[in-house]
């Protein structure tokens, strides 16, 4: 089930990232990432465990600084923001993190609130449960709304990760492997909600995985991190119809076993 | 001389950060020498972080008062059971020796001296430095593995101030409550014991109890148990908060959170006492 696909202006970029290099120690990471992320598109990184996707979007989020490059966000320069911005940039930016880090101290309903209350200081109570309520509905978790996180099954755990960021209503949305580790229905019902939050709430999204059928049902355009560089770019079928013995390996590893 | 120490670390810091800079990974003088200047400079930016957000609105009231619930309230039973056996056994123990002298009946200022002045802030320090800083270091410690601060940090929201600024408040305020507490618990296990063998009476006991202590002795106390309410929320929290990744990570700030900040509060005791020697 391949999506209807978004045709980005390419004159709009939210996220334009040149030469970036991140390195741990002797363990360099990235190696010179180049990437612009397109008003509207729902843009697909692959990449094998280890390879620095989640390293890129913490960089792209602030949580960890770059060693060298280019690094623009909505018309921020990621190496001279001041904190005030950061914080008025982070509000824009919406993290969905690969193991949901749901509070597990609040109820769903508490950790809804907590990134609302402390960014829109002048909501009234009804405001607020209407906003948490209607972003749950969203996400089709509703009857959750009392539970603690460690009542959830995995899959609701990364929905209401996902609602947590959505009550901001994000411009930019950054998905760390939102369907590892699930089985293939809810896979597809994430799929499905990564597309709904696109089109409803006019989002460019940024949905790292390693799971082919969700970078297909997603993705808009491809790209695809190998030794710390985007080597290749581009929709599903261009993307693999190589002879590159690495990009054939992740192909057949995902579809024959 | 806390200043000078703080200079050298400084140089010695910026030497070091220079060198990591220009990638040579050499170390200055030894591997070891530098962990530790660089982990003082962390606990130095942790603290001046601590005082700034401290003042700076937005305020976290409510988890402030929560938190105070938290180990206020939560750790009332084990401090009154600590407070009174420490008061009983204390009055037990001395009393042979004051027999001796035949001035048993001095107990009662004896005990009161011991307890205000030095029993009941620090019984209450190690026993808070136990529950709840290893409580902190373990829960922080666990929110950093788990990625829930990152998750605070990129909705705009500050988990610093919310975690961190509100638990030490609430240890600071709390101690000293507690450390009161328990040097009035403490004073009625005494008198039980004193009332059981010597048939003293109730105003009796407390008269000559409050007549052996001085202002001074009181300020002091608080004083000590203020510190040690901020040495054990800021050490519990530091180790929670800069946890490194993994579950090893969560368990070695918990008992991290617990020896540092005991030893921490043995230094302090210590230097309290000087100082307040010379104040008398
Ligand atoms: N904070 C850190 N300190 C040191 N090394 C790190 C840190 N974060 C990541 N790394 C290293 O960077 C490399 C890439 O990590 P990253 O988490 O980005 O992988 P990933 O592509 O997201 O993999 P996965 O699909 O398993 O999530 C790893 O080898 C990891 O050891
Ligand atoms: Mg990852």
């Amino acid at each position: 089930m391949e999506k209807v696909k978004f045709i980005p202006d390419t004159n709009k970029s939210v996220i334009t990232i040149k030469n970036l290099k991140k390195s741990f120690g002797d363990l360099e990471v990235l190696r010179g990432v180049d990437l612009n992320l397109y008003q509207g598109e729902n843009l697909v990184v692959l990449g094998r465990s280890g390879t620095g996707k989640s390293v890129l979007i913490k960089v792209i989020s602030g949580l960890l600084k770059k060693d060298s490059g280019y690094v623009h966000v909505l018309g921020y320069d990621m190496e001279k923001i001041v904190p005030k911005e950061l914080q008025y940039l982070r509000r824009k930016i919406g993290f969905s993190f690969q193991n949901s880090a749901l509070y597990d101290s609040m109820t769903v309903r508490e950790n809804l609130e907590f990134p609302l209350v402390r960014n829109r200081r002048n909501l009234t109570r009804k405001e607020i449960n209407l906003a948490v309520e209607d972003v749950l509905e969203g996400v089709g978790l509703l009857q959750t709304i009392n539970q603690m996180p460690s009542e959830l099954s995995g899959g609701q755990r990364k929905r209401i990760g996902i609602a947590r960021t959505l009550i901001l209503r994000p411009e930019v949305m950054l998905y760390d492997e939102p369907t590892a580790g699930l089985d293939p229905i809810t896979c597809i019902d994430i799929n499905n909600l990564i597309n709904e939050v696109q089109t409803t709430y006019n989002t460019s999204s940024i949905i790292i995985t390693h799971d082919l059928t969700c970078a297909k049902a997603t993705g808009d355009r491809i790209v695809m991190l190998l030794e710390g560089q985007f080597q290749r770019q581009g929709s599903f079928d261009e993307v693999f119809n190589t002879d590159d013995e690495r990009v054939k390996t992740f192909y057949d590893y995902n579809f024959v076993k | 001389m806390f200043l000078q120490l703080y200079i050298c670390e400084l140089i010695y810091y910026i030497i070091l950060a220079s060198k990591n800079r220009t990638g040579t990974k050499k170390a200055v003088i030894s591997r070891r020498l530098d962990t530790l200047f660089s982990n003082l400079n962390d606990v130095f930016q942790f603290l001046m972080r601590f005082f700034r957000e401290t003042f700076l609105p937005p305020y976290e009231f409510k988890e402030v008062v929560r938190q105070c619930y938290e180990v206020g309230y939560k750790s009332l039973p084990l401090i009154t059971m600590t407070g009174f056996i420490t008061g009983l056994v204390f009055t037990k123990q001395s009393r042979p020796s004051l027999e001796e002298f035949g001035a048993a009946s001095w107990l009662p200022n004896l005990i009161a001296i011991a307890v205000v002045r030095a029993l009941a802030p620090l019984v209450t320090a190690l026993i808070c430095a136990g529950k709840v800083g290893s409580n902190m270091g373990a829960e922080l410690g666990s929110m950093r593995v788990t990625e829930q601060i990152d998750a605070m940090e990129v909705s705009g929201t500050n988990p610093f101030k919310f975690l961190v600024v509100s638990r030490v408040l609430a240890t600071t305020f709390m101690i000293p409550v507690l450390s009161m507490y328990a040097g009035f618990v403490g004073l009625m296990g005494s008198f039980i014991n004193v009332n059981d063998e010597e048939q003293t009476s109730y105003t009796t006991f407390f008269q000559q109890a409050f007549d052996s202590i001085v202002f001074l002795d009181i300020f002091s106390s608080l004083t000590k148990a203020i510190l040690f309410g901020f040495t054990i929320g800021i050490v519990g929290c530091y180790q929670g908060y800069n946890s490194s990744k993994g579950t090893e990570g969560v368990g070695k700030a918990a008992n991290m959170a617990v020896v540092v900040s005991m030893f921490l509060i043995f230094i302090e005791e210590t230097l309290i006492v000087q100082v307040v020697a010379v104040m008398r």
